[in-house]
């Protein structure tokens, strides 16, 4: 308990606790945001991740010194998974909308089996570390002056997590809230069959949704890279992560996942220091106890009967 | 030549066969009206029209195109419009929002659009940033018919628009569809309420069992108490 004592590394907890919780909000919100409007749970949305740091490994591998290879990276990632989920939604998942939401399931998972398959052919099974990016190799300084026995130094590339993720979130809120597109997104999270009888291309959104929160999942992916080992298995810990949030914030809801990725991150970083041998058990706990006192989520709604 | 031609169409919901060869006509300017009790087919038929449960055989042709199996937004585009019995508002979209998702402007720019649709339902105006999902009937009946309105179609299928409604709201709603019909609105009308049909159409037809049995006018029907009592008394 004496780390918790000491200014420092509860300042450093603290800042991790938001950068990881902004990392894993940029990934979940991608997953919210399919569930809500296709109602596919899509187990795919981990690999896709991971598909994203192997991507932006691969770019920036190649381009070594160049200036801005990393942001390269990730915007290649995006569009990566950009392309592969539409190949998969209008190849194969679109036909499956009417079916029962078994299939959906077996589906996703069978593509999470195939790519993360496909992962090792293209990449291997060695692990890999992705430089942080030019301009953020440093720290910046929070003692904003003051004397302090030991400066509170942050590192400038996971500080720059912390203010990405409210970015997106904001964005993605304007984008939901204030654009034609965005309340056709939320029309189809409502009402499907009304919103094709006022002559909306549903199925075109659908396509529009997938592609995006997938885009999301690989921007998230390659955003990791330079935090964690890029290694086959990493889909398996943020899917896990994901759901995790999105059943914690409420299955659909953007701000949901934005406050289940902050609890999430939270958990994670202080549960470590105060329970070392149960960091892993508290956030299923958490996960537990929500369910509990609130199953459709913190931000969710109750399963509305009907259409 | 009739606008909207609908022939023998026959319509299940997987199993469960609901119409038996629905066969009806609808000219430029025309309300025709299908009645009957609950569950004979009335809004399995508007259904089928707009293309949300397509027919199994049969057909519909609207403006001489074949639009039977077609997707329904590409039928919506075409200017059939669709107010479902449940009125179906998004609940968590503001009224505007509600009539701004179905914007679609007319062809000639001469069209309705917001200012339009609020002069008709001055109500609407005054609560156009509430939800949806907080609506009155009333209220919800009259968006439901506003919204559709946004996307200028040609053809307005009305499905029970007096359902649940109070007897004043009732009076308001038959008063703006008989000023749709003034403007210039094809509308099929789908009713239980004898009295608000017979006012408004021009034909009509009384279904059972998912089949038509009677054809007529209002004034075939008025007084006609076989028919009455057969097909319409509860």
């Amino acid at each position: 308990m004496s780390m918790l004592t000491n200014p420092t590394i509860v300042f450093l907890q603290f800042m991790n606790s938001i950068s990881l919780g902004m990392n894993l909000f940029i990934i979940a919100a991608g997953l919210t945001l399919i569930f809500g409007v296709l109602r596919v749970i899509n187990f795919a949305h981990g690999v896709f991740f991971m598909f994203g740091a192997y991507v932006c490994y691969s770019v920036v591998s190649r381009m070594a010194e160049t200036a801005g290879a990393f942001w390269l990276g990730v915007l290649a990632a995006g569009a990566a998974l950009a392309v592969i989920a539409f190949i998969i939604e209008r190849g194969l998942l679109h036909y499956l909308y009417d079916k029962e939401h078994l299939m959906q399931l077996l589906f996703t998972f069978a593509i999470v089996l195939i790519m993360g398959d496909l992962a090792k052919m293209i990449w291997g099974t060695d692990q890999y570390s992705v430089p942080k990016p030019e301009g953020l190799k440093g720290a910046v300084d929070f003692s904003f002056g003051a004397d302090l026995a030991m400066p509170l130094l942050y590192p400038a590339y996971p500080l720059m997590l912390c203010v990405l993720g409210p970015v997106v979130a904001i964005g993605m809120w304007l984008v939901l809230s204030k654009t034609r597109w965005g309340r056709v997104i939320r029309a189809a999270t409502q009402d499907r069959e009304m919103l094709a009888a006022l002559g909306m291309n549903v199925p075109l959104v659908y396509t529009a949704v997938f592609v995006a929160g997938s885009a999301l999942a690989g921007i998230g992916g390659a955003l990791a890279a330079p935090r964690v080992a890029v290694s086959p298995g990493m889909d398996v810990t943020i899917i896990v992560e994901c759901f995790i949030i999105v059943i914690i914030g409420g299955l659909g809801s953007l701000w949901g996942s934005f406050l289940g990725a902050l609890i999430l991150g939270f958990v994670n970083s202080f549960g470590i220091m105060i329970f070392p041998n149960w960091e892993l058990v508290l956030s299923y706990v958490l996960m537990l106890l929500v369910l509990l006192w609130r199953p459709w989520g913190l931000f969710g709604q109750p399963e509305a009967d009907g259409h | 030549m009739p606008q909207l031609e609908v022939r023998d169409i026959h319509t299940s919901y997987g199993l469960s066969q609901v119409l038996f060869g629905i066969s009806f006509d609808v000219g430029e300017g025309e309300i025709v009206s299908l009645i009957g009790r609950n569950g004979v087919g009335k809004s399995t038929t508007m259904r089928s029209v707009i293309g949300l449960t397509p027919p199994r055989a049969g057909s519909v042709t609207w403006l001489g195109q074949d639009i039977t199996g077609m997707p329904t937004h590409r039928i919506s585009k075409l200017g059939i419009g669709f107010v479902p019995e449940d009125r179906r508002i998004f609940p968590d979209l503001s009224v505007w929002e509600n009539l701004d998702i179905a914007r679609r402007p007319a062809a000639n720019g001469a069209g309705w659009d917001e200012d339009r649709v609020f002069e008709l339902f001055p109500d609407l105006a005054e609560i156009r940033d509430r939800r949806g999902g907080v609506l009155s009937g009333g209220q919800q009946q009259m968006l439901t018919i506003a919204r559709s309105l946004m996307g200028n179609p040609t053809l307005l299928l009305l499905d029970e628009p007096s359902e649940g409604l109070a007897p004043l709201v009732v009076e308001a709603v038959r008063d703006r569809i008989a000023q749709l019909k003034q403007a210039g609105l094809s509308i099929v009308l789908a009713e239980q309420n004898l009295d608000f049909v017979l006012s408004l159409s021009d034909r009509l037809h009384i279904l059972e069992k998912g089949e038509i049995k009677f054809t007529g006018t209002p004034d075939d029907l008025r007084g006609n108490e076989a028919v009455l009592e057969k097909y319409l008394t509860v």
